[in-house]
């Protein structure tokens, strides 16, 4: 019987054609991927699953494993163990049609000083079926007016934008970025990530290694935390920051000295701190209006007033922090 | 395959060769110094002997050839030398530094096809500079077309395979640009000596000329100096030039690294 309803399936799969071929299983699913150089263990037991139309980040520090990760998924790397699939192919058994259906963004790869970003990307063009307009691709990045320029010319922006078009000049239904944004200056980061949510809302799911907080803030629907090889949080980004959550901040330089009770007593307030000439408010709901008002009540004026809510950078801070303090106790 | 895609062609599509093989070629117009090289100089000097009374002189101890007609297999095997050892490594081994291998080995073209078309087009520069040779010495030197043309062929496949095969077992071997540059030169200079490019190798004494047969251009010289007069060549070059590229090809498969 369930080899029947198996077969059935298959049938109708076959008939159904490529698109909802795939329909239901996961973009990128990644089990206990274990990889290890010599005697260092670059990535320990991740497992993580990506929904197609997902944008998927990887967060951690710098040698947390991130690139090694992303170089099993597109099959650059056999892992020592484990199972990667992407849309239920093996990246390194099915080698050629995972590449046909993935776009990949490496870090430090260049290419030959004097060939132009116009033959680059038309080159690259003829590598895949159905290609991307090339001309929407520049246009969208900022490469418009420098398709007749040498790649030796380019600034290292104007190589990693080209290199964020590679990745999607195939038109793929998966798109592999490590650090997309990596040198880019903040125009150029947003013109990324405005294309990477277009080329999202198209239907490409998009896995993305990033740095920065904000590009994950902004762009990720969920996002992995990886730190010495293992995955420490996975979540959404509003997840992960009310997890390492210490409320809200707020910071003053107060007008004349008063007496720290004053604010210790509200019901808003779970700390007073000093930092030089500020006072360092922490505690929750209507904090700014309950610490002015206090003041003010009492003859003090709080001066050049900041608030700072926790950030996914405040959670990632704490959370690797945690981790590592979780393997020192355990060494 | 078994896959969930299954497409009409499978294989990557086959317009991407011509577009690596066009783009190689841009490459070699605009750093031209391997053409130059290896068509032009080869040129200069062949120009320059054949107006040299002294070189037009038969000579019994070059079985009554002129030194001039002597040069003319050594500058094809210096032509196929200094493309195959110097500017066929030279820049695959910039691919691999540059990561544009790697960046190749995760899109449907394999990163193989890049490689071929390096050969391809240094194949075509050896092929120009043969003609160029044969065309300046029998338009003005009085010189034949090779008399055996279906030998000469053959001398000339087996040649450029085996030199081929050096090249990219050094490609393989060379980590770095600096590298290849060294093992290059370590590797051409003496070949180039005992092809005799410096000095007749049938003008030493013997055993320099025992030395040179299993060179690989001594043999390249050997292999093509017969055809060019009427005689098949002889076996014992061809299989020298074949067992070379036999060995190094493997050596060059075995140890290649893509990244």
């Amino acid at each position: 019987m369930t080899n029947q309803v198996g077969r059935d399936n298959a049938a109708r799969l076959n008939e159904a054609g490529e698109t909802s071929l795939a329909a239901g299983i996961p973009a990128v699913q990644v089990t206990h991927l274990r990889k290890s150089y010599g005697s260092l263990l670059a990535v320990d037991d991740v497992s993580f699953s990506v929904a197609q139309g997902e944008i998927f980040g990887i967060l951690g520090p710098n040698g947390a494993g991130k690139t090694t990760t992303v170089e099993c998924v597109v099959g650059l790397r056999e892992p020592d163990a484990g199972t990667i699939r992407l849309l239920g192919l093996d990246p390194r058994a099915d080698r050629q049609q995972v590449h046909e259906i993935v776009g990949v963004q490496l870090q430090e790869s260049a290419f030959q000083a004097k060939l132009r970003v116009g033959e680059i990307l038309d080159m690259y063009r003829t590598f895949y079926r159905s290609p991307a307009d090339t001309g929407e691709l520049v246009e969208a990045l900022g490469l418009a007016g420098k398709r007749r320029d040498y790649y030796r010319s380019l600034s290292g922006g104007q190589r990693q934008r080209l290199s964020v078009a590679l990745a999607l000049i195939g038109r793929p239904r998966i798109a592999v970025l490590d650090e997309m944004t990596a040198g880019l200056d903040p125009q150029g980061r947003r013109d990324a990530w405005r294309l990477i949510e277009q080329v999202r809302d198209r239907g490409t799911t998009i896995m993305l290694v990033t740095h920065f907080m904000e590009e994950a803030e902004r762009l990720c629907d969920r996002v992995a935390l990886i730190d010495g090889g293992r995955i420490i949080a996975l979540d959404t980004p509003a997840g992960l920051v009310a997890r390492a959550k210490r409320g809200k901040t707020v910071r003053f330089v107060p007008s004349g000295p008063f007496d720290e009770s004053l604010l210790t007593g509200l019901a808003e307030v779970t700390r007073v701190e000093r930092d030089g000439r500020y006072v360092v408010v922490t505690g929750t709901g209507e904090l700014v209006n309950a610490v002015v008002l206090a003041l003010h009540a009492a003859g003090v004026e709080a001066r050049d007033v900041r608030l700072d809510e926790a950030s996914l950078e405040d959670a990632f801070v704490r959370l690797t922090a945690e981790h590592e303090q979780d393997q020192g106790g355990r060494l | 395959m078994n896959g969930l895609y299954t497409f009409a062609r499978p294989g990557a599509p086959r317009a991407a060769f011509g577009a690596i093989l066009r783009n190689e070629a841009r490459l070699v117009w605009r750093q031209p110094a391997g053409a130059i090289t290896a068509i032009g100089i080869a040129t200069v000097i062949l120009v320059i002997l054949g107006v040299l009374p002294v070189f037009k002189q038969p000579s019994s101890r070059l079985d009554g050839l002129t030194p001039f007609q002597i040069y003319i297999p050594i500058l094809i095997s210096f032509s196929i030398g200094i493309l195959a050892l110097v500017y066929l490594p030279g820049p695959l081994v910039s691919y691999r530094e540059l990561g544009v291998l790697r960046r190749l080995s995760v899109t449907p073209v394999p990163a193989s096809w890049v490689l071929a078309a390096q050969l391809a087009v240094q194949a075509c520069l050896m092929l120009i500079a043969v003609l160029i040779i044969f065309v300046v010495s029998v338009a003005f030197f009085g010189q034949h077309a090779p008399g055996n043309p279906g030998g000469f062929l053959l001398a000339l496949v087996l040649s450029i395979a085996a030199l081929f095969a050096i090249g990219l077992w050094i490609a393989a071997v060379a980590r770095t640009s600096g590298a290849v540059r060294g093992i290059s030169a370590a590797v051409l200079y003496p070949l180039l000596f005992f092809s005799g490019l410096y000095y007749p190798v049938q003008l030493m004494p013997s055993v320099m000329l025992d030395i040179s047969h299993f060179t690989p251009l001594g043999a390249v010289v050997q292999a093509t100096v017969y055809p060019m007069f009427g005689e098949f060549p002889p076996t014992s070059p061809l299989l020298v030039l074949a067992a070379y590229a036999l060995v190094f090809g493997f050596l060059a498969r075995r140890f290649f690294r893509w990244e």
